[in-house]
């Protein structure tokens, strides 16, 4: 996922954007009680057309998930600090990690009042993982026991050498989901795995009504939810223009809406939003234009929050390039870290925005530590940056015959801080070191699948679910989805693998940390710094809040 | 007239076909994967990849994509574009607001440049026409964006005249502000022109005769004078639409306008080249209609001027 748009808050992102979450502590409630709140207004909130229909399992990017959060409940809820709550489910239940039982609360309804029970999960999970359905969250079954058979595919190479994937499910329904009672089923996991229920509140793992799995194109331009808020009318989806959802009053979960309603306004730039904001035409946005991040504090006085939120930087240092290989490599990629002044870009050119990493995932995870050993690397030494650095080029000279670049898209606002690091490079190691500006994030992406960029390339990760294993396995674990430049390290994956297979997550965590371990050793990788996502409100809300993974705590606006 | 017409229409075949060759190649040449860049850093399954990729025949060589776009524009099926939306209920929704926007711009460019530019014309060299022309010339520096930004600020957020954004139901009066700024930039060349067309007609031969047969007053400003002092000015508004249209980009950037200025901002981004060339083959459509009806505006302001030779 892209660092851009939370970093510098701007443009077009697909990111996920996950789970909104459960009711705010009660010293917030107090703090907004002082100002009597309404809770029938409707606020209005920045956003932009969602990508696909609006289905849980095929939504991944940041406009449709906000909605799908609102109009839909899982079996669990995630609350503003990323601690899974039961919310459909009425137990989740183990023993060895691998076969589980799930209890479904009874009485629960979608709008249409068609009633939730095991069955339900088990038809929308079977409907989202069965490649025939194309639906772009299928992989979050993958654990699930018969996953392979659903998910098949046959890939067939045309004459000129292009390939073509298409679906060749050998069955129709996952075998490890089995019907118990009304009111329950069990899941049967291929391997044990301890963090897998931590999964179960993000939106693949939602429940569909019937007639979403009947005809999902139609469905989702309408959908029927369950959740605490629904669609104002059929066609609130105005394309290009507005989404118009209000509080469902039926909803009894632990994300009761404070506010009537929630209308996404549609922007293509937040400039003209920041305008809107700023005369209360709009009420709430968590996307800042870039050169607003020096002046919105003073802009919005006390109408402001700024949280870490499950987001990290990452420079990657590409395996392919011989400068980087064998002992000299890793004493250069060492001392490149210790040249970047984190503190100073984060302070001067993020304004604050974002706070310096200590390792591979997120502050705001259960698990997480800044006391990893190895991660001194990431403190900023000009003179042990050098020494590395000489000493590097002792065991092998550094091929110094072009400038070491570093690959960002610039779609996003990054070139100031990427410049920065660069002279970073020149200034303390004596380097030639520049930014290798890529116009779109699809090119730097083709570059990275291709293996084809000669210096560092920028990257980050959102996480999908609150966990540290999310932030580890896609992006570093041998043949990982986001590990585009192939690492491979059989120390770590076996690590998390152990972590995976432990029954406590707190025993899972350590596994999981003693796996960065051996990333802060190889270092393919440098982490720069973890996002501090700001949002802003207008006069007509009272206070607002974002949860773990940065997304906007709709449910828990008070308006006046 | 009639064959006039004819050859005119079907000049804008050979017009349409360079215009969507070109703009669909260079879509086509922008880098990239488009569908890998739809789910950036979350790839879905490959099957799901290779999906969209046939179904916007991505997986082709330029000449089989262009040639099914080709085939499908003819036969009026427009396809979905990338966020699985009808391209053709998409247009219905975005050119009206579009056309609304430079309609609105139109007027406003013509009504004020026009009526000051006639005043100043017949009452050259006095202060209303020093004023004026130096007013012009500070507008016509002055950048449209600039001017969307300030307006936006002055009138919408510190003076709070009108909405600083337009967003949904876009309609005449939330449209003022930016057709305001978007006829404002060539509002001062329509002035200059029809000044500088004034000056010149006020001392031809007829209009010295008219006034000498004592006439004056409305009938000798309007009749004689304005009308003969049109054409530069209708040649320049008529081909201005067209820009007007185009040129909205920018300013529906500014004050959020779901028209087409943002929705071909959008699929140049996501490199939709089918919706990109579609959007652009109408604008072009635009031009070319309204380049035919300034030249057949021609007849009537000046009955010298015939077609059929």
């Amino acid at each position: 996922m892209p660092y851009k748009r939370i970093s510098k808050a701007v443009g077009i992102v697909a990111l996920a954007a996950l789970a909104l979450t459960a009711c705010s502590p009660a010293a917030d409630t107090a703090h907004t009680d002082k100002v009597s709140s309404d809770p029938t207004k409707i606020i209005t909130a920045y956003s932009n057309e969602p990508q696909n229909p609006l289905l849980p399992a095929d939504t991944n990017e940041d406009y449709g998930s906000r909605v799908i959060e609102l109009l839909f409940e899982g079996l669990r809820a995630y609350d503003p600090e990323g601690k899974p709550i039961n919310a459909l489910a009425e137990s989740i239940e183990t023993v060895d990690a691998q076969n589980w039982i799930i209890k479904v609360k009874r009485g629960s309804r979608f709008t249409n009042g068609e009633e939730i029970t095991a069955k339900t999960f088990i038809e929308s999970w079977n409907f989202a993982a069965l490649s025939t359905n194309y639906q772009s969250n299928a992989s979050f079954f993958e654990s699930i026991d018969g996953y392979a058979a659903v998910s098949a595919v046959r890939t067939t190479t045309g004459t000129d050498e292009t390939t073509m994937t298409v679906p060749a499910p050998t069955a129709q329904t996952m075998s490890g989901l089995v019907l118990k009672d009304d009111h329950t089923f069990s899941v049967k996991l291929s391997q044990p795995e301890a963090d897998w229920s931590l999964r179960l509140g993000y939106s693949a793992f939602f429940p569909l009504p019937s007639a979403a799995i009947r005809d999902p194109k139609t469905y989702g331009e309408n959908p029927i939810g369950n959740g605490p808020y629904k669609f104002a009318k059929e066609g609130s989806w105005v394309h290009d223009e507005s989404l118009s959802l209000v509080r469902n009053d039926a909803y009894d979960g632990p994300r009761k809406a404070k506010n009537g309603g929630v209308t996404f306004k549609f922007y293509t730039e937040p400039g003209p939003a920041y305008i809107d904001l700023q005369s209360d035409n709009l009420d709430l946005s968590d996307t800042l234009p870039s050169n607003a991040l020096r002046t919105y504090k003073a802009d919005f006085q006390d109408r402001y929050a700024a949280k870490p939120v499950a987001l990290n930087a990452t420079l990657i240092i590409p395996p392919y390039n011989p400068n980087f290989q064998g002992e000299a490599g890793k004493l250069r990629r060492q001392a490149l870290s210790q040249a970047i002044n984190r503190e100073e870009i984060c302070t001067i050119i993020f304004n604050g925005t974002c706070t310096p990493a200590k390792e591979f995932t997120a502050p705001v995870l259960d698990g997480y530590t800044e006391k990893i050993p190895g991660n001194e690397v990431l403190n900023f030494d000009p003179t042990r940056a050098r020494d590395l650095w000489a000493q590097a080029d002792k065991i092998k000279p550094y091929d110094a015959s072009r400038p070491l670049q570093i690959a960002s898209n610039t779609d996003g606002g990054n070139k100031e801080w990427v410049d920065a690091v660069a002279n970073g490079f020149k200034n303390n190691l004596g380097i030639p070191a520049e930014t290798q500006p890529f116009a779109k994030f699809a090119e730097l992406l083709d570059r990275r699948k291709a293996r084809s960029l000669p210096g560092l390339t920028r990257t980050g990760w959102n996480g999908d679910y609150p966990s540290l294993y999310n932030f580890l396995g896609p992006v570093w674990g041998t043949g990982g989805p986001a590990n585009y430049e192939k690492f491979s390290y059989p120390e770590f994956d076996q690590l998390l693998q152990e972590g995976l297979r432990s029954k406590e997550t707190s025993e899972a965590n350590a596994k999981f940390n003693k796996a960065q371990e051996v990333l802060f050793r190889e270092l393919p990788g440098l982490p720069l710094w973890y996002t501090n996502r700001p949002i802003v409100w207008s006069n007509n809300v009272l206070s607002a809040e974002t949860g773990w993974n940065g997304a906007i705590l709709y449910h828990n606006v008070s308006a006046k | 007239m009639i064959r006039y017409l004819l050859r005119r229409l079907l000049q804008t075949i050979p017009v349409l076909i360079g215009t969507t060759l070109l703009v669909y190649y260079m879509v086509f040449a922008l880098p990239g994967d488009p569908i890998a860049a739809l789910f950036r850093d979350k790839q879905p399954p490959q099957s799901v990849i290779d999906d969209l990729r046939n179904q916007y025949h991505l997986d082709e060589p330029f000449w089989i994509q262009y040639g099914a776009f080709l085939v499908n524009l003819l036969t009026l099926n427009l396809g979905n574009d990338f966020t699985q939306q009808p391209v053709a209920s998409t247009l219905a929704r975005i050119f009206p607001v579009t056309a609304m926007l430079a309609v609105e711009a139109l007027i406003i460019q013509a009504v004020f440049g026009v009526t000051f530019g006639l005043i100043a014309g017949l009452r050259r060299g006095r202060v209303f026409d020093s004023t004026v022309l130096v007013v012009s010339l500070i507008v016509i520096a002055i950048p449209t964006f600039v001017l969307g930004f300030v307006f936006q600020l002055v009138f919408g957020v510190r003076l709070g005249w009108a909405k600083p954004t337009v967003g949904a139901n876009a309609d005449w009066a939330a449209l003022v502000l930016p057709a305001t700024v978007l006829g404002l930039a060539s509002f001062a060349y329509v002035l200059r022109l029809t000044r500088a067309s004034v000056i010149e007609n006020k001392k031809a031969d007829y209009v010295l005769t008219a006034s000498a047969k004592g006439l004056s007053g409305p009938r000798l400003v309007l009749t004689h004078i304005l009308r003969n002092s049109m054409i530069p000015v209708v040649t320049y508004l008529g081909a201005n639409l067209g820009s007007l249209m185009g040129g909205a980009v920018v300013i529906e950037g500014i004050f959020n306008v779901p028209g087409v200025g943002n929705k071909l901002y959008q699929a140049v981004l996501r490199g939709e080249g089918p919706t990109v060339v579609i959007i652009v083959s109408v604008l072009v459509l635009v031009f070319v209609v309204a380049n035919l009806l300034v030249d057949l505006l021609y007849a009537w302001l000046d009955p010298r001027i015939r077609y059929d030779k």
